[in-house]
């Protein structure tokens, strides 16, 4: 204990949570000083998977940067592919083929549905039920298996590339993914009532961890942390990119501010991935997948630039300055469980160790991409 | 009084649709593998280690030590050793050097390749408990091979 909890109260002491703690997820440390079962501050320590990954982008050329992508949201590698190539692809001014897009999005949307899958797993065995971690895992090795024979990897995706994607999808791709989502249609009524109607889950995550539209405006924190408080804001909608604008989709938006509503948005969203995933294969053009004039070494106008995507964490931007080189003068990634892990302090305070944990559990954290 | 006897119900009634589900899982067929006595036959497309590619034709490889391959790599893990020989016209490849401690197989050497000289191999069982393990020579890889 240290010599601060003793001066102040007699009854308050420190509790230090990580950074090897399984409700963690991750090498990050909390350092909460409790009053009894209480939280009385609760002190995100951050740093110990820190890999400079903004620093690597600043001395290797824009495509040997490629494949660290995939090792910052390791779970929605593929968003963040997608970040990247469209930030180069806006500073050289590559047109991208409209098959490329159809990929990206079909493969992007797939990922988000395997992340939020792994998240459902994890947030449930954190408040101690574990047998639905392994249905959602069953389903997720399906998509681990679609992404695999497409992209030859499973987990750190480095497939899309400046102008298109590194190879074409074939023909038993799309049509494996339309039996898979015929098969995850049929698997979620099965979640919904060994999870979601489960009154120990509803008692553990209803009006607990209350996160108001205000603080998330205060911390910047984005996706479904901000559509679980009744905040409408998704960056495919609010600021397209890709094929998107083509694509009828619904921004699932729950205004209870609590744990259920965030992991109602997440449940809704994969619902949604599957609409997006359906009409992309419906429209899917043939032609090439990679666009005819990419220059070798890519040397951008100088200038300052920013793009953003939505993660399945939230809205995940790049800022690269350019000052004309094969490489990077400056670049910058927001992360977006940064901001959503920042807000933790405040919406943690008072709250009991067990209600924190499941507040944690619902942010959906990455602790490499915090780092970075 | 009376929602608090429907919330003990509809409670239980929830339990007992969740323990309904878990036991029917329970008689469905295991989807998982015994992996050290069962393996899975890996995609064509996983990516392995580079490896140097046998011609059909010459029964060797087609490196030309240009060395794009050195370069185009965001980590460093190549090392292509190349020398003039009498007779021959450019270099030949003496070793081919590869730290896959540092690897992240993102591929660019192979799309820098022109020759098309080296690809990805299907190797996946590698655990080792020695750093020097993962330090391969392809070019001694492949005439092992032959």
């Amino acid at each position: 204990m240290s010599s601060q909890a003793l001066s102040q109260n007699k009854e308050r002491f420190e509790l230090n949570l990580g950074p090897q703690h399984p409700a963690t997820h991750g090498v990050l440390r909390v350092k909460l000083l409790m009053d009894g079962e209480y939280i009385v501050n609760a002190e995100p320590v951050l740093g110990y998977i820190h890999r400079m990954h903004e620093l690597m982008g600043e001395n290797r050329t824009w495509a040997q940067y490629l494949p660290n992508m995939g090792r910052l949201d390791y779970l929605s590698a593929l968003s963040y592919n997608l970040g990247y190539v469209e930030l180069v692809e806006k500073m050289a001014g590559i047109e991208v083929p409209e098959r490329a897009e159809y990929i990206r999005v079909i493969t992007t949307e797939l990922n988000r549905i395997s992340s939020h899958l792994l998240w459902f797993g994890a947030f449930v065995l954190d408040l101690g039920g574990f047998t639905p971690l392994l249905y959602a895992f069953d389903d997720r090795e399906q998509i681990l298996d679609l992404l695999e024979a497409v992209t030859g990897a499973r987990l750190t995706y480095c497939y899309f590339r400046f102008g298109g994607c590194y190879n074409d999808v074939e023909d038993n791709f799309l049509s494996g993914t339309l039996a898979f989502i015929k098969r995850l249609r049929s698997r979620m009524p099965m979640y919904h009532n060994l999870v979601t109607k489960n009154v120990i889950l509803m008692q553990r995550l209803e009006g607990v961890g209350p996160i108001s539209a205000e603080m998330c405006r205060k911390y910047g924190a984005t996706g479904p942390v901000l559509r679980g408080s009744g905040v409408n804001y998704d960056v495919r909608k609010n600021e397209p990119y890709s094929i998107y604008p083509e694509i009828d989709f619904d921004v699932p938006v729950y205004h209870e501010c609590d744990s259920m509503a965030r992991y109602n948005v997440r449940m809704d969203e994969i619902d949604q991935c599957m609409r997006i995933i359906e009409q992309a294969i419906a429209k899917i053009p043939e032609g090439p997948v990679m666009a005819e004039k990419v220059p070798k070494m890519i040397k951008p106008e100088p200038g300052d630039y920013y793009h953003t995507v939505e993660a399945a964490r939230g809205s995940f931007g790049i800022r690269a300055v350019s000052d004309g080189k094969n490489q990077a003068y400056r670049m910058k990634l927001r992360s977006p469980t940064f901001s959503n892990l920042s807000l933790y302090q405040e919406a943690s305070k008072g709250m009991l160790l067990a209600d924190a944990l499941a507040l944690m559990g619902s942010l959906d954290l990455v602790i490499p991409e915090i780092d970075r | 009084m009376a929602g608090y006897f429907k919330n003990i119900l509809s409670g239980s009634w929830s339990l007992i649709v969740g323990l309904s589900i878990t036991q029917k899982e329970f008689f469905k067929k295991p989807v998982t593998l015994q992996y050290p006595w069962e393996s899975l036959e890996m995609s064509p497309r996983f990516r392995g280690h580079i490896q140097l590619v046998k011609d059909a034709e010459s029964g060797t490889h087609r490196c030309i030590c240009c060395g794009m391959c050195e370069k185009g790599c965001p980590s460093g893990c190549i090392t292509v050793k190349g020398e003039k020989q009498e007779g021959v016209k450019g270099k030949v490849l003496v070793g081919y050097d590869l730290d896959f401690t540092k690897c992240s197989l993102c591929g660019q050497c192979i799309e820098n390749c022109k020759p098309a000289a080296i690809e990805f191999s299907k190797e996946y069982n590698l655990a080792s408990t020695r750093k020097e393990d993962f330090h391969y020579d392809l070019l001694k890889r492949l005439k092992e091979q032959k």
